[in-house]
């Protein structure tokens, strides 16, 4: 991370990482919590790799999945339709 | 029949919420209601595929493993208690149809027990911001093709792990149960996936910015 290197009471630039998918993902306990929150508040670096990070997992997230090829979907459904009506019969 | 156990009305379960809904369809599919699973098929259909692609890496392979999911969900029906969203119970058949397909196409790829690597390697020295909203900064056709991409260039160790914590939201847990791995080994792999992609994505936002990843690390 760039300089100068900001540190509080347990988490800083270098173990930073091994907080980010927990903090992230509301797993982390308070006051780890808290931790990184302070650390964040004062390391402009550590709070843009938070925010981008976030970001990133954000617009993967909700992006919609594109239509079937209707090439498959045709293969799809027939190919459910004859086996489906056959293990009914 | 209580009033919570009753089949409801088709117009019923159009006004419900999708959970709901998806319970109806379920339990109408599970009495031998062929048009409630294909209606279910036809909801879920596109996300299986891209499920099944991002795993697979292979249009033939994501077909078959989509097609293979739907009509082995259809067949263990029967199976299914209703204990989780019928959604989730689908994802990891299908999630089992294309690991197989990954592993008899490119054996050597998908080592579930490989080490584990650090991360640091994937943190710039200065980090650029990249605004509010910046996926509203650029054409939707253009950050599809480069979403896509950036999946595509994970690791299928990587990939898969960030396609079912973060795309399909399986826990920690179900992610390590589903692929076999312990539970660090699942954060590990999310951690390294989240940051390659937010390189790939900082490239988008940033026209080329500086980075300090090597091109070859993506």
């Amino acid at each position: 991370m760039g300089a100068p290197e900001v540190t509080c009471k347990k988490v800083n630039c270098k173990n930073l990482l091994n907080e980010l998918c927990d903090f992230l993902d509301g797993e982390l306990d308070a006051a780890t919590v808290e931790d990184v929150k302070q650390h964040i508040g004062r390391c402009e670096d550590c709070r843009l790799l938070v925010d981008t990070t976030r970001k990133t997992i954000e617009i993967f997230c909700k992006s919609e999945p594109v239509p079937l090829p209707q090439e498959l979907r045709d293969r799809l459904h027939q190919a459910l339709e004859q086996r489906l009506r056959g293990a009914r019969s | 029949m209580s009033t919570t156990d009753r089949p409801r009305s088709a117009a019923a379960a159009s006004r419900a919420g999708p959970v709901d809904d998806e319970a109806s369809l379920v339990a109408a599919a599970k009495a031998g209601d062929l048009r409630s699973f294909e209606e279910l098929v036809h909801r879920y259909e596109a996300r299986i595929y891209r499920l099944t692609y991002n795993i697979t890496q292979n249009r033939e392979d994501a077909q078959d493993a989509t097609q293979d999911a739907f009509l082995k969900s259809y067949q263990h029906l029967p199976d299914f208690q209703g204990d989780s969203r019928f959604y989730t119970w689908l994802v990891r058949i299908a999630v089992n149809e294309a690991l197989m397909k990954l592993r008899r196409r490119r054996p050597q790829e998908i080592s579930l027990d490989e080490s584990i690597q650090t991360a640091d390697d994937l943190v710039p020295r200065e980090i650029e911001d990249w605004g509010p909203k910046p996926d509203q900064r650029v054409e939707q056709s253009e950050l599809q093709t480069v979403l896509a991409r950036s999946i595509a260039q994970l690791e299928p160790a990587y990939r898969i792990v960030f396609q079912l914590r973060d795309i399909e939201e399986l826990s920690t847990e179900e992610t390590a149960r589903l692929l076999g791995l312990s539970v660090p080994a699942v954060k590990s792999r999310l951690l390294r996936a989240r940051l390659k992609l937010r390189q790939s994505l900082d490239r988008l936002f940033h026209g080329g910015a500086r980075s300090d990843l090597q091109e070859s690390e993506l």
